[in-house]
């Protein structure tokens, strides 16, 4: 009896495909069916004045109703269909999202046991390929997270939750998680702090995201070092990202937070990356009321900057 | 000494998490499916639980529902260890009364041991 009645109940559907009221294929069919059937009664009431014969006045009635129906019909067909392809694609993203992080999530914890000498001591000329594998999981583990990142961008699914937080110890901790990298580039980090800025209110892990995707491209494209600089500047806090590497050539700027794009000198240095670093970056940034924007000169380097409310 | 159960359809996480927490002193049981993972917390009691999400059989949310429901096993703490990280599931899982909400693929194992010992010592 339950499941009879939720047929009927069209906000459940409505639920069901994540849909306002009025995108809601079920709702709308009923709100078009109350329209025509307002529209045939007032035709009729009309038509009756006005028209002698009244099986005349009957017909014409009628064939407006017809009308009406595959009018209505066609366009909520359509809109279900549509609710229905975006509904598949979520779950599709839900699933994929799964089956692909099940066999990383093995490899990730497999190879960090045989690492960590629990199950056996490991030689060296092993452990280094171990390391590898652990490395090269870790980089597949990264791209499924952009892809999917990318993906809910696309749906507008993409979720803030803003907290308070210490900006410094953020900073920090990104920070220190890029000095091994630097460190075997033989490249210096330069950070420059706000000592103004303490607690914020922003996503933490929105802006953790946005500040590694930017050193990440810093160090890729970057020769000897990269400069990082925070400011407080009303009730926003801007971020400023420095390196001094090859430069975005001036016909390939304005492409450059389009997706998987990557522009010819960065593909010529042979370089890895997903190409969706900036997409991602400059989408949670403006979602979360935000700026972002880069200047830069080919062979010379360049400098990304972004602003996000802090309260 | 303190009882894990672990309801995880992967085998090899099962022997991952099984190798670790027992070097940790714990004593593991396994089950493989939602429906054995609620017999057994039913029938074993453990200390701890750590239940995936997607499982055959029935799914990881409503075994912590019907964890939670019933007497003899709300008080035991549940730690959701998952790959679906979309905000839903999570609010779900902390409605439901989880412990603690851990996305496998952004942790590592010695994080995840850790997690254990915060919850039960």
């Amino acid at each position: 009896m339950d499941f009879a009645l939720s047929e009927f109940n069209v906000f459940h559907h409505c639920r069901k495909y994540g849909l306002s009221t009025f995108q809601c294929p079920h709702f709308l069919f009923l709100l078009m069916g109350a329209v025509i059937i307002i529209s045939i009664l007032m035709f009729y009431a009309v038509g009756s004045r006005y028209i002698a014969d009244p099986l005349l006045v009957a017909f014409v009635t009628l064939l407006l109703a017809g009308v009406l129906l595959a009018i209505a019909f066609i366009i909520t067909d359509s809109f279900q269909r549509l609710a229905e392809n975006a509904r598949l694609k979520t779950e599709f993203v839900s699933i994929v999202s799964h089956q692909l992080r099940s066999p990383l999530s093995n490899m990730k914890w497999g190879l960090e046991i045989l690492l960590s000498g629990r199950v056996g001591n490991v030689e060296k000329g092993e452990a280094e390929y171990l390391q590898i594998l652990k490395e090269n999981s870790s980089r597949m583990h990264e791209l499924v997270n952009d892809l999917l990142v990318a993906s809910r961008i696309e749906e507008g699914r993409l979720a803030f939750q803003k907290q308070e937080f210490s900006l410094k110890e953020l900073v920090q901790s990104v920070v220190v998680s890029f000095r091994p990298w630097m460190t075997a580039s033989n490249m210096k980090l330069k950070v420059e702090e706000d000592g103004k800025v303490s607690n914020v209110t922003a996503d933490p892990v929105m802006l953790r995201q946005v500040l590694q995707n930017l050193l990440d491209n810093a160090i890729r494209y970057g020769k000897s070092g990269v400069g990082l600089r925070y400011q407080k500047k009303g009730n926003k806090v801007r971020f400023e990202v420095e390196d001094d590497g090859v430069g975005i050539p001036k016909g390939d700027q304005k492409f450059i937070f389009e997706r998987f794009f990557r522009s010819a000198n960065a593909r010529r240095h042979q370089t890895e990356g997903s190409g969706l670093g900036l997409y991602i970056a400059k989408n949670m940034i403006e979602k979360s009321g935000g700026s972002i924007g880069f200047a830069s000169e080919e062979n010379k380097g360049s400098t990304f900057w972004f602003s996000i409310p802090i309260t | 000494m303190k009882t894990i159960l672990v309801v995880e359809d992967e085998g090899a996480l099962q022997k991952a998490l099984g190798d670790v927490l027992s070097q940790e002193g714990f004593e593991v049981i396994a089950a493989l499916d939602g429906e054995l993972g609620l017999q057994l917390a039913q029938d074993k009691k453990p200390n701890l639980i750590l239940l995936d999400l997607i499982l055959p059989k029935r799914n990881g949310l409503d075994v912590l529902e019907a964890l939670k429901k019933n007497s003899s096993t709300k008080d035991i703490p549940v730690i959701v260890l998952t790959n679906l990280e979309d905000m839903k599931n999570i609010q779900r899982a902390v409605d439901l009364g989880a412990t603690t909400y851990l996305v496998k693929a952004n942790y590592s194992i010695e994080e995840v041991l850790q997690k254990v010992k915060e919850t039960i010592g």
